[in-house]
């Protein structure tokens, strides 16, 4: 069954009415416990509701295809500074991103390093709970500290704690220029050190990732004079990796980095792990399988056969593993006393328990 | 302001419960002589004091957690307390409330400038930690003007901004982890050297609760590399409304200063006669910084300048030297405190639409004038946190009431143009019952609910936040 209400009022009603399970759906391209439990869709609720490109500000409608937002964006040449990703392909699954989606799930591209995650751009936030009552947080200034930070909670919530209407941005300007470095001859191990070199530089890099054709990656952004120097100075300070060649025109290899490109139909189970960047080499040579690295080594991408254990693989390291594709979305285990924090806070915003969302295991 | 009437049966077991504490901490980390404890009856809302029951200075996170757990066995309030250096109460004590003081907590633990954070105690002050990063060349970005004295302990606590986090984010957005002791005195480690929680985001929803979820004695903190250098503009304007037509284009323009600090004219004049800093006599200025090498520095303020040449300006001074350079900067640093020499002042700092500038500068000269008070503007215009300076004199019998509640009313005006309360000094005391202008009983009780979580007793921090009325129950 398939519900999908057209506004904030049917929303509110669905859930009250329902007695679960219910799953949160946005575009449905990062699929958690298919097949399971009632369908709530968000796509009724989409539509822009205020954008402000002087004060670098944009409300919408959760259920707005991302498509729509970038579009929007675009046109006003700005843009999410956190750079949402599409993982349809990779997750094997068709639909279309919503920016509600984006949010539960808090889906950051390879700008995270530098403009921050998916959560520091998100201002404001209106969800239902699990009674059905609306509640609304942050705003659309970029500075708040007014009462609880209820937005970062819903950040990666992954519909667990609520289901969001409206979610609300601060922008960033486009850039008017933009340059890729790339170490073509080193390997993902390898990669790391002179990707962490850059990051430790002045030179602002926007991006700084590792796949298996291009080599290592690391983006420049800015005004053009400026892209100009920095390619110079940290193309010089980068010659003793080895050969640094300049690519003026990045768009597709960084959005090819940001969906996975080079693991998307490969056999297997899909593993996310987010850890310290120096740790990155030692884990590889663990893992011994396909990857692709962005943030500097911090996000490894990786590949196993079906069934295979890859944190105990990859052990040790500091940080966390999130099964992506296979049976469902499945998160590393947490502490106890922390498991016993989000379960509280879970059980406040969800007494019934009629959220499905992934569990850790 | 209102504070709950103090737990008599709290007030009347003290010398019990610091004995209770002296037997699980040394003997100089207990406080209770009445002339040792009026050091910490306040902080910076110094309008507002009260002498404590206890205060306890653990040098460690098992101390900490040894306190915790002493006070709540015995159901004892807590409040934790960082340099004391908040604008909004949120380190003010009860009488029947221990202070948890950190500030002998201040060690680096850690510097990894390969995976770029270092991970210090949270009673180091802010500016302290860029200082064990710099020689390095990196340093930490968030940098509230009281950053000489305030504690990373505190920042966390209210998720505290400054002049440069237009380009480089508040607290929450430079934080990777904490060490946090919750009330039962339980010691969890949330977050770490690496991106993004794993599951929930607690880490997000610690950050900013004011020291109502639990005590951090370590964090991780983000840490970049400096910029090759930096330099600042100023720019005069005859009125307020072309100041902020200028901010509005510069943002829209894709120019990224790190830094747009925005002063009217009574702050220009008062700080001219404190500091000497040579400002022009106009009715508005800002004070843009870009930071970058040499070149890039040329790039974006030419662009700049072609900005506020369209908006008018009746002078656009650019620094030739690092001295003309800090002499930009000399008075919108010395802003406060020469306030503060001619003047008691309030000073608020609700949030607004950048793109509302102009009409809410005008209306708020308005209030002031129909108050018979005056109102000087010195703020960060880039990310529209204001800071109006309500001036008053504290010597004449209802001139504060009066300042607050000219305060209130400017604070619901940046509610009603779509902004907030509070961008970066955090709701204490001082705003708490101005929380429902900007939220529902609804939005609040979720809120309040993420804190019965963390601390089901509501043993900490608890008159803070939330209007007294509505956290009553919880309170017990």
């Amino acid at each position: 069954m398939v519900m999908r209400p057209r506004d904030e009022r049917e929303l509110a009603e669905a859930i009250r009415d329902s007695a679960g399970p219910l799953r949160v759906v946005g575009g449905g391209t990062r699929p958690v416990c298919a097949g399971a439990g009632v369908v709530l869709e968000t796509g009724g609720l989409a539509g822009v509701r205020l954008y402000e490109p002087a004060a670098l500000t944009l409300v919408v409608g959760a259920g707005t295809p991302l498509a729509e937002v970038e579009a929007v964006l675009e046109g006003a040449r700005q843009r999410l500074g956190f750079e949402p990703v599409r993982w349809g392909a990779l997750l094997n699954a068709a639909g279309e991103s919503t920016i509600g989606g984006v949010v539960a799930a808090n889906v950051s591209g390879p700008r995270r390093l530098q403009a921050g995650a998916c959560r520091d751009a998100l201002i404001g936030v209106r969800f239902f709970d699990g009674h059905g009552e609306v509640i609304k947080n942050g705003g659309r200034v970029m500075k708040n500290v007014t009462g609880y930070d209820l937005v970062k909670l819903m950040a990666g919530s992954w519909g667990r704690l609520g289901v969001m209407s409206e979610v609300a941005f601060k922008l960033q300007p486009a850039a008017a220029a933009e340059a890729t470095l790339l170490l073509e001859g080193l390997g993902a191990g390898e990669a790391v050190a002179a990707l962490s070199a850059a990051l430790g530089s002045p030179y602002e890099v926007s991006g700084a990732g590792w796949m298996p054709d291009a080599g290592a990656m690391l983006r420049l952004e800015g005004l053009a004079e400026s892209v100009a120097y920095r390619v110079a100075r940290l193309s010089a300070q980068l010659a003793r990796f080895g050969a640094v060649r300049v690519e003026r025109d990045g768009a597709a290899l960084w959005r090819a980095l940001g969906e996975v490109e080079p693991l998307q139909g490969l056999a297997g189970a899909v593993w996310r792990f987010s850890v310290k960047p120096s740790e990155a080499p030692a884990i590889l040579a663990r893992l011994g399988c396909p990857v692709v690295l962005d943030w500097g080594g911090g996000l490894i991408w990786a590949v196993l056969p079906e069934g295979v254990d890859a944190r105990a693989k990859a052990a040790p390291y500091s940080g966390h593993a999130t099964l992506m594709r296979g049976p469902g979305v499945v998160f590393e285990p947490e502490m106890p006393g922390v498991a016993a924090l989000s379960a509280g806070v879970r059980a406040k915003f969800d007494p019934r328990g009629i959220f499905i969302g992934s569990e850790g295991a | 302001m209102q504070m709950p009437v103090p737990n008599p049966a709290i007030l009347a077991r003290k010398a019990a419960i610091v004995a209770a504490l002296r037997a699980v901490l040394p003997a100089d980390a207990v406080i209770d002589d009445p002339h040792e404890t009026r050091a910490y009856e306040c902080d910076a809302l110094a309008a507002y004091r009260t002498q404590p029951l206890a205060v306890v200075l653990p040098r460690s996170t098992a101390e900490v957690a040894a306190a915790l757990r002493v006070c709540h066995g015995l159901g004892v309030p807590v409040v934790p307390r960082g340099a004391g250096t908040s604008l909004s109460g949120g380190a003010m004590p009860s009488q029947d409330a221990v202070i948890l003081g950190v500030a002998r907590m201040a060690a680096v633990l850690e510097v990894d400038t390969a995976n770029r954070f270092v991970r210090v105690q949270a009673g180091r002050t802010n500016l302290a930690v860029t200082a064990a990063v710099e020689g390095a060349g990196f340093f930490y970005a968030p940098d509230p003007s009281s950053q000489l004295a305030c504690l990373i302990a505190g920042n966390i606590a209210m998720n505290s901004g400054g002049a440069h986090c237009l380009k480089y984010g508040v607290t929450t957005n430079n934080l990777m982890g904490v060490t946090l002791v919750t009330m039962a005195g339980e010691v969890l480690e949330i977050g770490g050297p690496y991106a993004d929680a794993g599951g929930l985001d607690l880490l997000g929803v610690i950050c900013g609760s004011e020291g109502q979820l639990g005590v951090v004695t370590e964090a991780t903190l983000r840490i970049l590399p400096k910029p090759e250098g930096a330099r600042p503009v100023l720019i005069g304007f005859g009125s307020s409304e072309g100041a902020g037509a200028c901010v509005a284009e510069i943002i829209r323009a894709g120019v990224l200063p790190v830094a747009i600090e925005f002063m009217d004219r009574p702050c220009i004049r008062a700080t001219e006669d404190f500091a000497h800093a040579g400002y022009p006599d106009c009715e508005a200025l800002l004070i843009v910084e870009v930071e970058g090498a040499e070149a890039e520095i040329a790039e974006q303020l030419g662009l700049i300048r072609q900005i506020a040449m369209r908006h008018d300006p009746v002078e656009f001074r650019e620094a030739q030297s690092e001295d003309e350079a800090k002499r930009i900067w000399l008075g919108r640093k010395s802003a406060f405190g020469a306030m503060g020499q001619i003047n008691d002042y309030i000073c608020l700092d609700g949030t607004i639409p950048v793109s509302a500038l102009p009409a809410v500068l005008r209306r708020i000269g308005e209030m002031a004038a129909a108050a018979g008070l005056q109102v000087a503007n010195v703020f960060h215009a880039g990310d529209g946190n204001m800071h109006p300076l309500i001036l008053y004199d504290a010597n004449l019998a209802g001139d504060l009431e009066r300042g607050e509640a000219l305060g209130a009313e400017i604070l619901k005006l940046c509610v009603e143009v779509g902004g907030c309360l509070t961008g970066e000094h955090g709701v204490g005391i001082e705003k708490r019952d101005l929380m429902g202008a900007q939220f529902s009983g609804a939005d609040m009780e979720a809120q309040m609910r993420v804190k019965d979580v963390f601390d089901p007793g509501w043993l900490l921090n608890p008159a803070k936040v939330f209007p007294l009325a509505l956290s009553a129950a919880r309170r017990g």
